[in-house]
């Protein structure tokens, strides 16, 4: 009897525990892994004729003989890093402002400046650097009323003007986990560090950081995998010339019709993130699953 | 023991000098224009409820706050305009704030390393600060492995390894359980002791003050009610303050009727009339703070006469008893009053078998307790 309602009672709590995680499994079925199969089937394959296909390695291989490819996809790579390594010297000093400064509602309007960027969506925030950047904008006008230029000098369309507005985009992505970080640090740590002689930058370096590392590293993988794959920043302010990894998989998809080849693509800038993200958990010393806690 | 009371010319052998320091939060006084001096080699406590305005004040000592007026002197040197980091002071952290993220070793090693010492030098003086506080041979572990004792240990070790002047104690057992409270009181005693370090201590805990001090500063409202030896402050209060605040007291309040040498009978708004030592003197008719501590109250048998002269003696009721074994006491109520009384037993187990509602009789020595006039009340 007892051993019947008990196997009864589990099977009921087990039924529970399915129907709960049903929706995530469905998501990750039907949004995750069953398209990413459909892409690797279609990498993995070359095609002969109209409708005629034979399995094959030839978009990989395509990928390492074509120079550009190889070339953009390092340059979209470095250019990533170096974002995600400004974003973070932008973002610390003011999550330190908002963490461990600012009180009440000073805090509360410093956050919310963080946030308002983001209630315009990603694309109308790109323009608004155009308005500001191009030759005729805001910035270049007033270089020359300063003297600094005789004449309008173009702004758009360089890698630093990427970079600034990857490191834009990003911001609040970075900010969120290092607040988080830094909050959780007892500040009578900071007070014992001052007083056993220690100086800003040995506190900040044995004492501040250690205790932020996870929630610098979330930050940094966040921001990194969002940067690595944001197609609109960087077609829109580095132009035709911005030669972004995400614009040769667009092209192949779209502008080509090569399904295959975008999929190679695409399956390659997936590896290229988790061998960035596991080197720089490596280099860090952080643990995946600690810093997953902190996002 | 060399006197020191506040507002003293600046001693040679004092570590500590603060003079008529005054700081605000906003309207509010946390410290008004304070003086203190503490002698090289003590250990000095700082003894107040919370909010009195200690911390405050030990965090002016330490430099994490500057005081609004006033000076602070350590070992000779002001302190103004000098950072936390550049005092010959450290402080032990009321949560002990040691580092999570380095071991036991590390922790200790932190002000050494700071300081430009030599690696090899630095691993020798931490071997030998930790030897001193019993955790020889601990160096490679976490902080978390530790236990709470062990932890406190680490931390004075991490301030005293520099070699401070002084070392601050932001109530650092107020963590701690009971029992190793009770250990650690006894282990900070010897601690100061073998090192011979000035020790400025805080505690809302009067006990821990009295057992560890040599000298006992009574702060309320942001200055000091009295500062004295911890046999001072117990037999000897200035004010009701300081007789409320440490140890045990029966407090009443009432108006002066008669007074008789030094001392003046008042009687409480229920009638009750009890006799003391008056601390100033008081006029008939002024309204009157008074002090019984329960041990000063003796309890008579049927078989004893009068124990002193002019002793007024009452009869109550055992009300409740409060076992606690050394600390045992009874609360009793003198029946036509109302009045409850709280009386220490004897230790001999003479009151073993006593029962609540059971008739006692008992007096005190009148100089045994203390009046002072209401006005003295802060």
């Amino acid at each position: 009897m007892h051993a019947d309602a008990n196997r009864n009672g589990s099977l009921l709590t087990r039924l529970g525990i399915l129907l709960l995680f049903a929706p995530v499994v469905l998501w990750l079925l039907g949004l995750i892994i069953l398209p990413h199969t459909e892409l690797a089937y279609l990498s993995l394959r070359v095609r002969l004729a109209p409708r005629v296909y034979e399995p094959s390695l030839a978009q990989y291989r395509m990928f390492f003989e074509e120079p550009l490819y190889l070339q953009t996809f390092l340059r979209t790579a470095l250019i990533s890093i170096v974002s995600t390594a400004l974003t973070l010297l932008v973002c610390f000093p003011i999550a330190w402002t908002i963490a461990k400064i600012a009180r009440h509602r000073m805090r509360s309007l410093l956050f919310l400046l963080c946030l308002i960027p983001f209630w315009v969506s990603e694309t109308v925030r790109a323009l608004g650097w155009t308005i500001l950047l191009r030759e005729s904008g805001v910035l270049p006008a007033l270089l020359v009323s300063l003297g600094i230029t005789d004449k309008p000098v173009e702004l758009l369309y360089h890698d630093a003007t990427i970079v600034l507005g990857l490191v834009y985009t990003s911001m609040l992505f970075m900010v969120v986990p290092l607040i988080s970080a830094l909050e959780s640090l007892d500040d009578s740590l900071i007070e014992a560090a001052y007083d056993l002689g220690g100086n800003s930058a040995n506190i900040l370096r044995r004492i501040v950081i250690p205790h932020a590392a996870p929630g610098i590293v979330a930050g940094c993988i966040v921001v990194f995998m969002l940067t690595l794959g944001n197609y609109l920043t960087p077609t829109l302010l580095g132009g035709k010339s911005s030669q972004w990894f995400t614009e040769q998989i667009y092209s192949q998809f779209i502008t080509r019709f090569n399904w295959e080849q975008g999929s190679a693509f695409g399956f390659l800038l997936l590896g290229l993130s988790t061998l960035i993200v596991y080197l720089g958990l490596r280099v860090s010393g952080q643990k995946f699953t600690d810093v997953m806690a902190r996002t | 023991m060399p006197s020191s009371s506040p507002h003293e010319t600046p001693s040679q052998h004092a570590d500590l000098q603060v003079s008529g320091v005054s700081k605000r939060f906003g309207t509010f006084e946390a410290v008004r224009d304070l003086s203190l001096t503490v002698e090289r080699g003590s250990f000095f406590s700082i003894l107040g409820p919370s909010g009195c305005g200690k911390t405050t004040l030990l965090r002016m000592i330490a430099g994490f706050n500057a005081p609004d007026s006033g000076d602070i002197v350590i070992g000779g040197r002001s302190m103004q305009g000098v950072g936390p980091n550049r005092r010959p002071v450290n402080m032990v952290f009321q949560h002990l704030a040691l580092f999570p993220m380095m071991n036991v070793g590390e922790n200790v090693a932190y002000g050494l390393h700071q300081r430009g010492v030599s690696t090899s030098e630095v691993k020798r003086r931490v071997g030998d600060m930790l030897d001193r506080v019993g955790l020889p041979g601990s160096e490679n572990k976490g902080v978390d492995q530790l236990s709470g004792g062990q932890k406190q240990r680490v931390a004075i070790a991490r301030s005293l390894v520099l070699e401070p002047t002084l070392l601050l104690l932001d109530e650092p057992l107020g963590a701690l359980d009971l029992k190793l409270r009770e250990h650690m009181k006894i282990e900070l005693k010897q601690l100061q002791a073998a090192f011979g370090t000035t020790f400025v201590y805080i505690t809302h805990d009067q006990s821990e003050a009295l057992v560890l001090s040599d000298r006992v500063a009574v702060m309320n409202h942001g200055v000091f009610e009295q500062v004295g030896s911890p046999q001072d402050l117990y037999y000897q209060p200035l004010t009701p303050f300081v007789a409320s605040f440490v140890g045990n007291n029966n407090g009443f309040t009432g108006r002066v009727e008669s007074i008789v040498g030094g001392c003046a009978t008042v009687r409480t708004p229920s009638g009750l009339a009890l006799q003391a030592r008056m601390h100033a003197p008081l006029p008939p008719g002024a309204q009157a703070q008074l002090f019984v501590r329960p041990e000063a109250v003796v309890l008579l048998d049927g078989s004893q006469g009068l124990l002193g002269n002019g002793w007024a003696i009452y009869e109550g009721q055992v009300e409740s008893l409060l076992f606690d074994g050394a600390n045992s006491a009874v609360l009793v109520r003198e029946p036509q009053t109302r009045t409850s009384l709280r009386i220490a037993l004897p230790q001999t187990g003479q009151y073993a078998g006593l029962q609540v509602g059971q008739t006692l009789r008992f007096g005190f020595d009148p100089h045994n307790a203390v009046c002072f006039g209401a006005s003295d009340a802060r």
